[in-house]
């Protein structure tokens, strides 16, 4: 395994923990305000310091990562849902104009300016998670749809499809037995990054008030909340502004490690 | 080349019309009405109906989109509801925040951009490579409005050197208004940068592993003098891609720095025009930035062509 | 003085040896061919001559070039020496080229960085003249997407002789092309040698294409040189066993069962496939091209028949027409009376009676199954899948060589040969009429194609199959098939018994292929070798 493949894993599994831990153990209640206890900054008690309302920041960026995993996880979801069947189809129908009509229709939602749209999507539908979630998903389906054609193409020339089509097998069954097998590497790769799209997305929508609402708490909010006090208590935008960083570098780590890991190419090399 | 660049034109011209519709269709959905938003609760219902007619609301729904596509073809792009002044005027206005930003910030990403992707590439696996590979890991990992923030706390408060936010207006001289997107721009471009780079290395390097590179060495071309006049006029293809991407997502991106730094954009009269349920305004401003990634694609599609004579050959 | 002495040579690629004591001579105005198999080093040898190795060689020994060693040259002597002194031909002409330069711009460039006293275009315009490619034909402005594969290739000749080297190294330099133009391309570069008395270093797979013109042959295998001698010498008097063993793996020949029969099992009938070519202008009709033009054939049960043709002369086509994949305009095409195609969904009782071998034995096993699966694939035709699946795994490996035990493995496991093997045990395992093999050999080394070919030769007996043979390898068609088609520009130009046709061509095109094709002038003694 490749220290990459390692540090990515290890940061990525450590955000996934602070999530998981915060259902049953956070160091204080994320919502508990103490205003005496006001912008400290991180010390033996407050680990990562309180906010203007005295809230442990800690476990405010516990249950934050709940928040985050959760948006991004269905929005890579719905990604890999629509996306790459309408890839396989796509790839399948090479040249034909199930292809073409595909392909447009990504061309047209690439055209896009996603984040206005996820902006629009919420503002016109209400902010939440929910509606974060498939701002952001709208946007994965044409990427997972681009990636599956993209991968799908060179193995639809390959002469094993041939000869399963000599075995009489039609396009749905060889793109499930043959393509999808092939280009499941790629996919996870691909997930990876854009799970990690996904939560700079949703800190971004956060930031502007159109993510999660109150009081289900988000990194992006935090930050939010940090730009006045910025001068004051600069580690109220630190804190958060790190655990975002940490968490989509260890992923983008994990997608780059597992795609050397995973590349039968480089693999033969390293024998 | 005439003909792909019609072919072109045609795509572009379908995806306007596409894109026109949806706008349209996601502003018609949107719950609430603007005149009744605009009068308040305790509007009389003849005054509301007025208002309507006033605004072309009570007219059908295709005699609207049809109105509005007609309009904005002619540069016309409504009255906003809120403010009752011609949309393309308040449009206007911030354009000249919005788009000097973006071409800022795009040029500052390609200067950096280009030396890190190229020497990192010619350094493939030495320090200096791993070194500009770490750096954009991080570069592609970090918010942008976080390292706006953090651009504010130190070279704003702290250091002084620029203000917090604030747009100083063209008015004010170019050095004085450049000066004020300065910030911005690099908290725009440097994230931008990393990505760009990493796709420049990564092209050079596939155009290195190459036939016709190792066809140059034979020739008596030095590595660097390979890359420079084989490798990097290949390699340029995925990059430009990216380039354009890059530009759209900078127009756009922009919303979200603009409300950093309190910036009188797009983005700004955007998040202001939704939440007084200005839906016109908001209809011409999504239009038109996608108006603009459209045309960028398209113009990054003739760009291909002048790089890569095969393509000028495909219908 | 030779022009080239290589000593000891040795290399190692990241630990792994590569080269091992190579010695070798050339001498000015002499062609020199190295042979051998793939793994053998002879492309190895050739990068080490002009220091183009790969990444993380070690080189050991001494290589001479003209009375410098340039192994012990630093980068910017090597670059004044590389284009000027030595010059290299590769393989791939589709790809050798810098697509997004003009020709002109790319032969003027070497011109430019070695003699400064030339005017780089009025030479770059010279040099294309002598390879072929006289400038008010093929002006120097064109891409390379612009020329056919034998064009490119002479360019990268062009390109490489361009400051009138001492040594020009051809490494498989008409292994992609076809055979005609392979035969073009031999000519010039022996004329160019002859010409300018350079030294000519030709690496080949194939020993029939450097036999008529190599003075000197090396024979190398697994990194060594074996043998090396006189042409006409070597070849009535290989000494080393392997050296042999080559010769007569490449002129094997197999025999083949008399024909029972002479019912016909597969009808071609007047059939035509058109294409659609993109449209070149927005509102007009597309144009079409017409693949296949009116073939019509008949292949008897029990019989071998060869279809040769070059690329794109339709033989593809065809062969996905025949097996039922494509839809034809007109005609037809019935397996003993049902017809091949049936629209959308496959006739499975006509589809279950032929089979198919491809020529890539990497390309034609999804990776990530297990051979059990592979090859059980054709069962898919059957309404129900046999119950005895295990013991027809076992049989129809066992048939083609294999163990039984090799069904647990995936294919990367096996070599090339033996993914052949496994290819023809998928077709076997159904037991069909008709195998179309597409290529099937010609990814081979020799030594295993000739294996390949016994087992093809016996398995007809032993299942009572029926073989359709696509080939642009007149050789190996030759010694496998009793009856032989060319096909020509979509058109069947002759056919006729094999031998017939090989040494009494009517059709001027059978017979331009068959003068081109290059063939090894063997003595009765390498024939008697196993």
């Amino acid at each position: 395994m490749s220290r990459t493949l390692i540090l990515g894993g290890a940061l990525s599994v450590l955000v996934v923990l602070a999530a998981l831990t915060s259902f049953i153990w956070t160091p204080f209640e994320h919502t508990a305000m103490n205003i005496p206890a006001k912008l400290q900054t991180p010390n033996g008690t407050h680990w990562f310091g309180t906010d203007h309302f005295g809230r442990d920041m800690f476990s405010m960026i516990m249950v934050g990562a709940r928040t985050s995993i959760a948006v991004a996880f269905v929005a890579v979801g719905i990604g890999i849902g629509l996306g790459v069947p309408l890839g396989l189809w796509a790839a399948a129908r090479q040249g034909g104009w199930v292809d073409e009509v595909i392909m447009r229709g990504n061309d047209l939602i690439f055209a896009f300016p996603s984040l206005v749209i996820a902006i629009l999507i919420t503002a016109i539908f209400g902010a939440g998670a929910i509606n974060a979630i498939i701002a952001i998903g709208i946007f994965n389906i044409p990427v997972f749809a681009r990636v599956t054609r993209g991968g799908a193409l060179p193995i639809w020339a390959r002469e094993f499809i041939l000869a399963a089509r000599v075995a009489g097998k039609g396009a749905a069954r060889i793109s499930y037995e043959h393509v999808l097998p092939n280009i499941a590497n790629l996919l996870i790769v691909q997930a990876t990054i854009q799970f990690s799209l996904g939560i700079l997305a949703e800190a971004a929508l956060s930031y502007v008030g159109l993510g999660a609402q109150p009081p289900t708490p988000s990194w992006g909010r935090m930050l939010a909340d940090a730009q006045t006090l910025v001068s004051i208590a600069p580690h109220m935008a630190l804190v958060p502004g790190f655990a975002i960083i940490l968490t989509v570098l260890g992923l983008n780590l994990l997608g780059d490690g597992l795609r050397d890991a995973l590349d039968p190419k480089l693999r033969v090399a390293g024998v | 080349m005439l003909r792909y660049t019609l072919k072109r034109l045609l795509s572009l011209m379908i995806s306007l019309a596409i894109a026109s519709l949806v706008i349209f269709a996601v502003i018609e959905v949107a719950p609430g009405d603007p005149a009744s938003f605009m009068l308040g609760i305790n509007a009389q219902e003849d005054t509301l109906a007025a208002l309507r007619a006033e605004l072309g609301l009570d007219q059908s729904k295709l005699q609207r989109y049809l109105g509005w596509v007609a309009g904005m073809l002619q540069g016309d792009f409504g009255t906003s509801y809120q403010y009752r002044t011609p949309v393309a005027q308040m449009i206007g206005d911030r354009l000249w925040v919005s788009l000097p930003l973006a071409i800022y910030a795009l040029t500052l990403s390609t200067l950096i951009a280009f030396p890190a992707g190229i020497y990192a590439a010619a350094r493939r696996g030495k320090a200096g490579d791993i070194g500009v590979m770490g750096a954009t890991q991080i570069g592609v990992a970090i918010p942008n409005f976080w390292f706006a923030m953090m651009l504010v706390l130190v070279f704003a408060i702290n250091l002084r050197w620029f203000s917090a936010g604030g747009f100083a207006g063209w008015d004010k001289g170019t050095f004085a208004a450049l000066k004020s997107l300065t910030l911005p721009a690099i908290a725009l471009a440097l994230p931008q940068a990393a990505i760009l780079a990493r796709v420049m290395r990564s092209a050079l390097l596939d155009v290195m592993g190459e036939d016709f590179m190792r066809t140059a060495r034979a020739k008596g071309l030095t590595r660097a003098q390979a890359l420079r006049r084989h490798g990097l006029r290949n390699a340029m293809i995925p990059v430009l891609t990216i380039l354009g991407l890059q530009l759209s997502f900078l127009l756009a991106g922009g919303i979200i720095i603009e409300q950093v730094f309190y910036l009188p954009g797009l983005g700004r009269l955007i998040f202001q025009s939704i939440s007084a349920r200005d839906l016109i305004v908001v209809e011409s401003v999504t239009m038109l930035l996608v108006f603009a990634v459209i045309v960028v694609n398209f113009l990054v599609d003739l760009a291909y062509a002048a790089v890569d004579p095969r393509l000028r050959a495909r219908t | 003085m030779s022009l080239l002495s290589v000593e000891n040579l040795s290399l190692s690629i990241r630990g792994t040896s590569i080269l091992r004591d190579v010695s070798l001579q050339l001498d000015a105005g002499e062609v020199v061919a190295i042979t051998g198999e793939s793994g053998s080093g002879k492309s190895m040898t050739a990068l080490a001559v002009i220091q183009l190795l790969p990444e993380g060689s070690e080189v050991d020994g001494q290589i001479v070039l003209d009375g410098d060693d340039v192994t012990a040259m630093n980068e910017a002597a090597l670059c004044r020496l590389r284009g000027d002194v030595v010059s290299m031909v590769f393989q791939e002409p589709m790809t050798a080229l810098n697509p997004v330069q003009t020709i002109g711009a790319q032969v003027a460039e070497t011109v430019r960085l070695h003699r400064p006293d030339l005017d780089p275009v009025k030479r770059a315009s010279e040099v294309l003249t002598r390879v072929g490619l006289a400038p008010d034909l093929i002006p120097m402005s064109r891409y390379p997407h612009e020329l056919s594969g034998g064009q490119r290739q002479r360019v990268v000749i062009a390109i490489a002789i361009a400051c009138g080297p001492k040594l020009l190294i051809a490494d498989e330099p008409t292994t992609a092309l076809d055979v005609t133009t392979q035969a073009q391309i031999l000519d010039l570069l022996v004329q160019l040698a002859g010409e300018d008395g350079m030294g000519l270093m030709m690496i080949t797979h194939d020993l029939a294409v450097v036999a008529q013109m190599a003075q000197r042959i090396i024979v190398m295998q697994n990194g060594e040189v074996v043998e090396a001698g006189n042409t006409s010498t070597l070849l009535a008097n290989p000494q080393h066993p392997y050296t042999r063993a080559l010769f007569a793996a490449s002129n094997h020949q197999v025999t083949l069962p008399e024909i029972a029969q002479t019912t016909p099992l597969l009808r071609v009938k007047n059939v035509v496939r058109d294409y659609v070519l993109p449209r070149t202008r927005l509102f007009q009709r597309p144009a079409t091209h017409r693949a296949v033009d009116h073939v019509s054939f008949d292949i008897a049960r029990g019989e071998r028949v060869g279809l040769v043709g070059e690329s794109g002369c339709g033989k593809s086509t065809l062969t996905r027409a025949i097996l039922g994949l494509e839809a034809v305009q007109s005609g037809s095409i019935t397996l003993d009376g049902a017809p091949v195609f049936s629209g959308g969904t496959p006739d499975l009782s006509v589809r279950r009676r032929m089979q198919v071998v491809f020529q890539d034995p990497y390309g034609s096993f999804n990776p990530r199954h297990r051979v059990a699966r592979l090859i059980t694939e054709p069962f898919h035709l059957l309404e129900t899948r046999p119950d005895n699946t295990d013991e027809r795994i076992a049989v129809a490996l066992t048939a083609v060589g294999l163990s039984p035990d090799d069904a647990e493995k995936y294919p990367h496991q096996f070599s090339g040969g033996q993914r052949q093997r496994l290819a023809i045990a998928r077709a076997l395992i159904i037991r069909p009429d008709l195998i179309v093999f597409d290529e099937a050999v010609s990814a081979l080394d020799v030594s295993v194609r000739a294996q390949i070919l016994d087992l093809i030769a016996e398995l007809c007996v032993q299942y009572d199959l029926t073989y359709l043979f696509i080939s642009h390898d007149l050789s190996v068609v030759r010694t496998i098939t009793d009856r032989v088609l060319v096909m020509q520009a979509g058109q069947i130009v002759e056919q006729g018994a094999t031998e017939a046709v090989f040494t009494a061509p009517t059709h001027p095109y059978t017979r331009t292929l068959i003068d081109a094709a290059p063939i090894l002038p063997v003595s009765p003694k390498t024939k008697v070798m196993p």
